[in-house]
């Protein structure tokens, strides 16, 4: 059962990856990653991390793309997503990027090949992944991190407003 | 029974590879952009099975503190893909060949 | 297992159907509580009472012509409607809507799935539910549409942020984010008493997320039309409909969760009956208030959100906190 949710999840995911980088109109984009989003939710619930699963699909997918949403509502308003033309200031833009690929699967091929077989995990204590095995490392052993993420926030808050302000 | 994780580490690979294509291929910024949040989230995939194998929740950590600095990089590179593309008529990377806005 | 997985398949049936059925019967009761207000009987025609209108309404809408305009984009056109709809039937799963009963000598807990993080994954769910009215706001090409799709995503998200904020001091209180436990919590004591300020905090931010009056800005009639749905016929009108009442429902009955004291009540009806009380309390306070306020203006309805909700919500989760800390053990 686990097993079957786990490929349905991890092919949803890299099908809307796809879709993402193939995507003609943004809008589509914008959709597929949000599906893209919520199956990787699943896998990270089937690996037990419930409550990042939870913050996955809260802050990315409810968040963060509704943000892309308006944005690209609001850019694409009225232009009829012409065709992406040949980049004439990086000649040879497919051709690098296939190479590079070939290089990061060959990376991954030789990996797999000489990796020594990790040992299947023990099935992890039940609180692994709660929100209060969570929140304690977070405000005990990490709070040094979680208050600089706080600083990053603030400073990005302060960014967009000084960008968005009225001239 | 678990599932291995290498088959996470797969997915995650996977999915890095497909993002990279898209920031690499596409030039609508908008749609680079979102192939960077894929990126982000293949390595959030990986940290998250790696915590698992190990059993450290450091690796939660390392996720939550992605996803922060996703969405404040997100914000950030929103606004300004806003500010330069509102007077053109085509959102195109090729077209910002100026230093001058 | 066969057994089990029947009886989940059997409550997920019955929760279904049976919001349908409220649906419907929400749109009648609020079309007579209207009447009343504004001192006219409401719809009575058919049927006893009027009691047949929804199902009349119901075969009207399925009998309607299916309009798709020139030019949209037909795919996010067409998810957008169903969207909204499943999110809006999916945030109902986790709600506990009675104690546990015993059917063929087995407990069963009487909601469909109760995971740990059950509150969180409301909000998951609830935050899901906005793609449906932007993209089919977006996908009409029709600019009062847009407008009203921009309009609510921008009220949705600023919304939810108090929302979040209001229910920390409940799940403070309660010490878990499991909907099961936050009612076990609340036996002796219903958590509206200590949490007042987080409850009036949520109930405003509920009417904001499920866009009813007086904070309806994305379908205000005088300047956007009908905002989100303008382009929407039949069936997809009415699957937005639908996602509308059907939320109302979820965001009464998660208030009923966490604050009233959920299926609790005194032993001489049972909890369901109790649960539904409750909700059809705040249910008649939404109609209450749809008929007695005007709608707000755009820019105060963003000011109010994010100047005085939000502050007061995190000074309560402050609060809250504190007392936790330092009274409670």
């Amino acid at each position: 059962m686990a097993n079957l949710i786990a490929v349905l999840a991890a092919v949803l995911c890299l099908f809307m990856g796809v879709v993402v980088v193939s995507a003609k109109n943004p809008m589509h984009g914008v959709i597929a990653l949000v599906a893209n989003f919520v199956g990787l939710g699943v896998l990270f619930l089937l690996l037990h991390a419930e409550f990042l699963a939870v913050i996955e699909v809260i802050v990315y997918a409810g968040a963060v793309m509704v943000l892309f949403l308006f944005v690209v509502a609001l850019l694409m308003a009225g232009t009829r997503s012409p065709q992406e033309a040949r980049s004439k200031t990086l000649p040879g833009q497919v051709a690098l990027a296939i190479a590079v690929v070939g290089v990061f699967a060959a990376l991954v091929v030789f990996a797999l090949a000489v990796h020594t077989v990790l040992a299947a995990p023990p099935p992890p204590t039940t609180s692994f992944g709660s929100i209060s095995n969570f929140g304690t490392a977070l405000f005990t052993t990490y709070l040094l991190p979680f208050e600089l993420t706080a600083l990053v926030l603030l400073a990005a808050v302060i960014g967009v407003v000084f960008l968005a302000r009225e001239r | 029974m678990t599932l291995p994780t290498v088959d996470f580490l797969l997915v995650s690979a996977l999915l890095f590879a497909i993002g990279a294509v898209g920031v690499l291929v596409r030039k609508n910024p908008l749609i680079m952009f979102m192939a960077i949040e894929l990126m982000w989230n293949a390595v959030n995939l990986s940290l998250v099975a790696f915590a698992r194998q190990f059993g450290a929740v450091s690796g939660h950590i390392f996720v939550f503190v992605v996803v922060v600095a996703a969405a404040a990089e997100v914000a950030i590179g929103l606004i300004i893909i806003v500010l330069v593309f509102r007077h053109r008529d085509r959102p195109d990377v090729d077209t910002l060949n100026a230093m001058k806005g | 297992m066969g057994l089990a997985i029947g009886i989940d398949v059997g409550k997920a049936l019955v929760v279904i159907i049976f919001l349908q059925a409220a649906f419907g019967y929400l749109t009648l009761i609020e079309r007579k509580l209207l009447g009343r207000f504004q001192l006219r009987p409401g719809p009575n025609r058919v049927g006893p009472f009027g009691l047949l209108q929804p199902l009349a309404d119901g075969v009207k809408l399925l009998f309607k012509e299916e309009i798709i305009p020139a030019g949209v984009d037909r795919f996010v056109f067409l998810v957008a409607p169903m969207l909204s709809l499943l999110g809006a039937l999916m945030a109902f799963a986790v709600i506990p809507f009675g104690a546990p009963v015993q059917i063929f000598g087995r407990t069963v807990p009487l909601q469909v799935a109760g995971p740990s993080l059950s509150l969180l994954y409301v909000f998951a769910v609830a935050s899901l539910g906005v793609y449906g009215i932007v993209l089919g706001g977006w996908s009409s090409q029709n600019k009062y549409g847009l407008l009203g799709g921009l309009r609510s995503s921008a009220q949705i998200i600023s919304y939810e942020l108090a929302m979040g904020l209001s229910v920390i001091g409940v799940l403070l209180a309660a010490g878990s984010a499991n909907l099961n436990q936050i009612v076990s919590a609340q036996t002796r004591e219903w958590f509206v008493f200590p949490q007042i300020v987080g409850f009036i905090v949520y109930f405003i931010c509920a009417i904001a997320e499920t866009n009813r009056a007086p904070f309806d800005l994305p379908e205000a009639e005088q300047e956007l039309v009908a905002g989100y749905h303008t382009e929407y016929t039949g069936m997809k009108f009415a699957m937005f409909f639908m996602a509308e009442y059907i939320n109302m429902i979820t965001v009464s009955a998660l208030a009923t969760t966490l604050f009233l004291g959920g299926w609790h009540g005194p032993a001489f009806l049972p909890s369901y009956l109790w649960f539904l009380i409750k909700v059809a309390i705040f249910l008649f306070v939404f109609v209450w208030l749809r008929a007695t306020l005007p709608r707000l203006r755009y820019d105060r309805l963003m000011a109010f959100g994010w100047k005085i909700l939000l502050p007061v919500a995190l000074l309560n989760a402050i609060g809250t906190a504190a007392w936790v800390a330092l009274v409670h053990p």
